[in-house]
């Protein structure tokens, strides 16, 4: 039978993918929000596996909170992006220090 | 039986496609392995009887995120290959850490017993009168009515956001210019001219 373990243990490698995914490609900076994207994904399952099986719909309807902030994030973040390609020509984020004080 | 099945088909192509994604050499074939990814765990919500928010998984994250990725991937002129120097090199530590995050995470789940729940102490108990759709839907329109406009709000600073961020003038681009159109009356522009016979026209 499949308990709320199984989905939390799915919900758990999700986002230490995501994790690892931020930590190997520290250049990319799209893989980087992809990488976000996924541990979203992770709080999301875990949020309605917890919903599902404690017969709450308060999970279900935050975990759709969490899905409009990932999307407003995934837009700002691509904007970003673009206007740094434009001024800089690349993507490589590990030499964006142009703003340090 | 079924559901086992399905479960673990779910779980095992969701972990799969996610891995993929943040290995994929080519960026367009990571943007795919995430769409993957989020198919599959929409699947895994449906299998929770979470229909609402696997529908949304759907419609949001593959119809709009993925596809915004897909645009801004294809759109720059980037050098991937030079953007993977240091991925042989960052990835003994970046997997050390993640392997121990996950033993550390999957100890935490193993060892958590809940304690005595009070299933009377439910904020919105599931009710089997209606479906899924309906009971969230009675739920994001009466008690959390404000935080479904706030969440509106976001969308829209976000979107406002995107685009001013990204609006440039661009030089050389020759606009209409409607009020001079229409200011423009018959004797500015036409000349009506008897023109003699056997003589040049004057311009």
């Amino acid at each position: 039978m499949i308990g709320l373990a199984h989905y939390l243990t799915v919900s758990t490698i999700l986002f230490v993918l995501g994790v690892l995914g931020i930590f190997i490609n520290r250049k990319n900076i799209i893989i980087i929000l992809m990488a976000v994207e996924l541990i979203l994904l992770a709080v999301n399952i875990n949020l309605v596996a917890f919903s599902a099986f404690l017969g709450d719909l308060a999970g279900q309807v935050f975990a759709m909170f969490v899905l409009t902030v990932a999307a407003g994030e995934a837009a700002i973040g691509l904007a970003i992006l673009v206007i740094y390609f434009r001024g800089r020509g690349t993507i490589a984020v590990d030499d964006a220090n142009q703003m340090k004080g | 039986m079924m559901q086992i099945i399905a479960f673990y088909l779910f779980a095992t192509i969701l972990i799969a496609s996610g891995a993929l994604t943040i290995l994929a050499r080519n960026p367009v074939h990571s943007v795919l392995w995430l769409i993957l990814a989020f198919f599959n765990a929409a699947g895994l919500m449906l299998l929770l009887g979470a229909e609402f928010i696997a529908m949304l998984l759907v419609i949001v994250y593959v119809g709009a995120v993925a596809v915004l990725f897909l645009f801004v991937v294809m759109m720059l002129d980037i050098d991937f290959a030079a953007l993977r120097s240091g991925f042989v090199r960052y990835l003994p530590f970046g997997a050390l850490l993640a392997v121990v995050l996950a033993a550390e995470m999957l100890f935490a789940l193993g060892s958590w017993r809940a304690g005595g729940v009070q299933l009377a102490g439910r904020i919105a108990p599931v009710h089997s009168a209606s479906s899924n759709i309906q009971q969230v839907g009675e739920l994001l329109y009466s008690r959390y009515i404000f935080l479904f406009e706030a969440a509106g709000i976001i969308l829209l600073v976000a979107m406002i956001g995107a685009i001013v961020l990204t609006n440039r003038p661009r030089g050389g681009v020759r606009r209409q210019n409607v009020a001079a159109q229409n200011a423009r009356r018959p004797k500015d522009a036409v000349r009506l001219v008897n023109q003699p016979i056997g003589q040049g026209v004057e311009l």
